[in-house]
């Protein structure tokens, strides 16, 4: 099929055809005017055609709406950069290789989930031997030296470690995110860095299932890892990045 | 009956239940020697003592970190605070005011030994009194709008305000709940202090306080009576309040409380010594108001591998229930847990969460069984994930657990939606309808998979248990042997807060609750 890159819209049935499906609620009594109430809205959001598959009173004075309409939106993708981590996939055995030879060491990596956070078992996927789907954890390389601090790790913890070992990379773990709470300890960590003068030493990276490049980036992190992500995705990433920082 | 049965060894069985007990008998003698500060404010709360200072700190940990700095709390607060009362002639309240503004107790002369023991006597059986009446009323009611059918449908609300969380409850019994909970906000678990009065602020959950639970239970009557349906809540005790929580629950009706013997352990970094000291006096208080426990064993499948592991939530379940004997409690009241978390790309997870499924079951045969939905490997594929809780809606009704926490298509994304809840409810009212005596129908093939399953899960535990039993709880603990997750016995949480009772210490609210639970050696 031919795909103008300009000229993108959702795709149901046929090109172009921009149907999109979307539920929510209204906080109005289910009747007439609920259902009019969402169809206006789905229009002033810009659907046309739009069709209400189902309207449900769920109580409360609420009424909820699975409804389908076609957007005559559309994107220019061609025109869209997108920010993800830089590097080229190595096996283990090739990472291990070149930290062997271009640093004689292991690099220092502190784990922690920082803050009121309690979810361990995405960092714990990233550093553990066991790691994720098949696909090892760093503790797993010999590039590698780990020190996993586990979660509720506070950021003055988290620097008297970085400290203590002398480490070269923080990955941070985040996944409470509700009421922005990530950027909250996100902004303590870095702010701490920076007051403590060991920010520029450091590769500073966070993962997390909401956590996008770009906010990292925003944040003022090096990188940032989202849902799904490998242990070998981080690894390349840590590597390849330190060779670029020391070559700076 | 309604659920089939599932043959297992019966000699395991008792050896299991045999080791478990061993277990929690040296825990117990541990227990015994320590007190907390939770546990002493919950004397204080027990006694009248409420409110807080003008910078929100409650006055009972004013009161208690008063008397720790005084060096008194080895005996207890009990006695030095009722003798305060006696020689004031004050009450409970106005000796904690009287504290907050410079009373020092070790300014006061004694009063008899006789004159303050008769009072405390008086103040606990005062406040047992109070909190009888109130498990009375939640009984007839009980009796009055009718209990609904098992398995309980059991939805979460956590929208950090208290008066939102209201909305969202009042809808979800009218879609058909039967029990509500209010998640708590992050954290709180690690709060040495009940966070006070109405709150609108939370993160991922609402704050626990005497004022939101007065509020959502007022809510939920009021739903009951209109909905003709009896209708249940739920809060958080695991924690570092995890007593005092239970006293504020006992006092404002509420009807199930989460607590595990372990889970601030291993999920919070909670110190051991506290924890297995505070969950006792907690369970003391549940039993004596008719408040039904809810383990958390579900938990240890979200860091440990659910096929894997099934074995450890068994062996907690039996520790869980020997520490809840040990505090008087019925099996009508142990809401023992365990949860749908294998992987959905196992070929035969069914059969497998099946024979985890009736294990539970058929081990704790009466005891009203926590079934917890599979959070794990929900995904943001929402559609994928409606699909997996059809499954689990089918093996509870199947399998007859008791309670039902409805699995959420978006568990992967947010807390629920007002309509997430909707959508929940729609799935089990329809499996739980369509399949509701499915379970008289079935006979498990002698010998088959899910029979051998049950039973090599159970052989499994009674290892663990033993190992436990050999190298003792706290170590086991240590070892990483529940959750993956190991924990120092001086490590953790809240340790400052235990300490060891001195030759005189006094507990008038723990002496009653024991005797009159015919606990007391
Ligand atoms: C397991 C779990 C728990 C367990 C955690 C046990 C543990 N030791 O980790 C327990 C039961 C303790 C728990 C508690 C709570 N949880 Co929880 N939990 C989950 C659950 C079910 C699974 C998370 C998980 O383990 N996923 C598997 C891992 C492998 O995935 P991952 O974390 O996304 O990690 C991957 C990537 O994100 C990335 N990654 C993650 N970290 C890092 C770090 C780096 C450096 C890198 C490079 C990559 C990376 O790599 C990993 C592999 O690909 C999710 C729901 C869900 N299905 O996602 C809710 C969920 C995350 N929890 C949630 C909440 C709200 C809580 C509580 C606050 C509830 C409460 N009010 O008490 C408490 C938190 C208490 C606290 N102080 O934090 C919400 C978060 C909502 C939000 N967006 O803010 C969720 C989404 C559930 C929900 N719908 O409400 N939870």
């Amino acid at each position: 099929m031919n795909t103008d890159l300009r000229n993108i819209r959702p795709y149901g049935d046929q090109s172009g055809d921009g149907a999109v499906q979307l539920s929510f609620t209204l906080p109005l009594q289910y009747g007439p005017l609920a259902r009019e109430a969402a169809k206006r809205l789905c229009e002033n959001m810009g659907f046309q055609d739009i069709t209400i598959a189902t309207m449900e009173d769920i109580g409360e004075n609420f009424t909820f709406f699975v409804i389908y309409g076609k957007t005559t939106a559309s994107v220019d993708a061609s025109a869209i950069k997108v920010v993800a981590p830089k590097f080229k996939k190595m096996t283990r055995e090739q990472l291990d290789e070149v930290v062997k030879r271009e640093f004689n060491r292991r690099i220092v990596v502190v784990g922690a989930t920082i803050g009121t956070d309690a979810h361990t078992v995405g960092l714990d996927s990233i550093l553990n031997m066991k790691g994720f789907h098949g696909d090892y954890g760093l503790e797993r390389y010999h590039a590698f030296k780990v020190y996993n601090m586990g979660a509720q790790v506070s950021p003055v913890e988290v620097v008297k470690k970085v400290r203590e070992v002398d480490a070269d990379v923080i990955l941070v773990s985040q996944v409470v995110t509700q009421r922005n709470v990530h950027i909250k300890h996100l902004t303590e960590l870095m702010d701490l860095l920076y007051a403590e003068g060991v920010r520029e030493d450091l590769l500073v990276v966070v993962g997390g299932p909401r956590i996008t490049h770009e906010l990292a980036l925003e944040l003022g992190y090096d990188a940032g890892f989202g849902a799904g992500t490998t242990p070998s995705d981080v690894a390349n990433f840590i590597v390849q990045e330190l060779l670029r920082k020391y070559s700076r | 009956m309604d659920r089939p049965k599932i043959r297992l060894d019966k000699k395991l069985v008792d050896y299991a239940r045999q080791l478990a007990k061993e277990i929690t008998d040296e825990v117990q003698q541990m227990i015994e020697q320590h007190s907390t500060v939770s546990v002493e404010r919950t004397v204080l709360r027990l006694f009248g003592v409420d409110g807080v200072t003008d910078d929100q700190i409650p006055l009972v940990n004013v009161v208690v970190d008063k008397i720790k700095e005084w060096e008194m709390l080895q005996d207890g607060v009990a006695k030095p605070f009722v003798n305060a009362m006696v020689v004031l002639d004050k009450s409970a309240q106005q000796i904690a005011e009287a504290i907050v503004d410079g009373l020092d107790l070790r300014s006061l002369p004694r009063a008899s030994n006789e004159k303050i023991n008769m009072k405390m006597l008086e103040l606990s059986r005062q406040s047992l009194e109070t909190i009888s009446k109130k498990s009375q009323q939640r009984e007839d009611l009980l009796k009055e709008l009718g209990d609904p059918p098992q398995p309980y449908k059991y939805l979460i609300v956590a929208t950090g305000n208290i008066y939102e969380d209201v909305v969202q409850a009042r809808a979800a019994v009218q879609q058909g709940a039967d029990i509500i909970a209010i998640i708590r906000s992050t954290a709180q678990s690690l709060l040495d202090y009940v966070p006070y009065g109405a709150t609108t602020e939370g993160y991922g959950g609402t704050y626990a306080t005497q004022e939101n639970f007065r509020i959502m239970r007022q809510a939920l009557d009021d739903m009951a009576r209109k909905v003709k349906r009896y209708v249940r809540q739920v809060n958080y005790a695991s924690g570092l309040c995890m007593p005092e929580i239970a006293a504020l629950a006992a006092m404002e009706g509420l009807d199930i409380l989460l607590n595990d013997a372990m889970y601030g352990i291993l999920f919070r970094d909670i110190n051991m010594i506290r924890t297995f000291t505070d969950q006792y006096i907690s369970r003391l208080l549940c039993a004596f108001s008719g408040i039904t426990i809810n383990t958390g064993e579900d938990n240890y499948l979200t860091t440990a591998d659910a096929i894997e592991k099934a074995h450890t939530v068994t062996a907690s379940q039996l520790v869980n229930e020997q520490f809840a004997l040990k505090a008087g409690m019925k099996s009508r009241l142990m809401g023992l847990g365990h949860a749908f978390e294998i992987d959905p790309d196992v070929e035969d997870g069914l059969l497998y969460e099946i024979a985890h499924a009736m294990l539970a079951r058929e081990l704790f045969a009466d005891y009203p069984i926590k079934y917890m939905p599979p959070t794990k490997f929900m995904t943001g594929n929402i559609f994928k994930g409606y699909a997996v809780e059809t499954l689990y809606n089918l093996v509870s009704v199947m399998t007859g657990q008791s309670i039902q926490l409805l699995g959420i298509l978006t568990e992967a994304i947010h807390t629920p939606y007002l309509h997430d809840r909707y959508l929940a409810l729609i799935n089990a009212n329809y499996v739980f309808n369509n399949a509701r005596h499915l379970g008289r129908e079935v006979i498990f093939k002698k010998d088959g998979f899910i029979e051998k399953r049950a039973n090599q899960v159970l052989r499994e535990a009674v290892d663990l248990l033993e190992h436990t039993r050999d190298v003792g709880l706290l170590r086991a603990i240590e070892e990483g042997q529940f959750a993956d997750i190991s924990r120092a016995r001086d490590g953790g949480k809240g340790l400052e807060g235990v300490f060891r009772k001195s030759e005189s210490y006094v507990n008038p609210i723990q002496d009653e609750l024991e005797k009159r639970l015919g606990v007391k050696k």
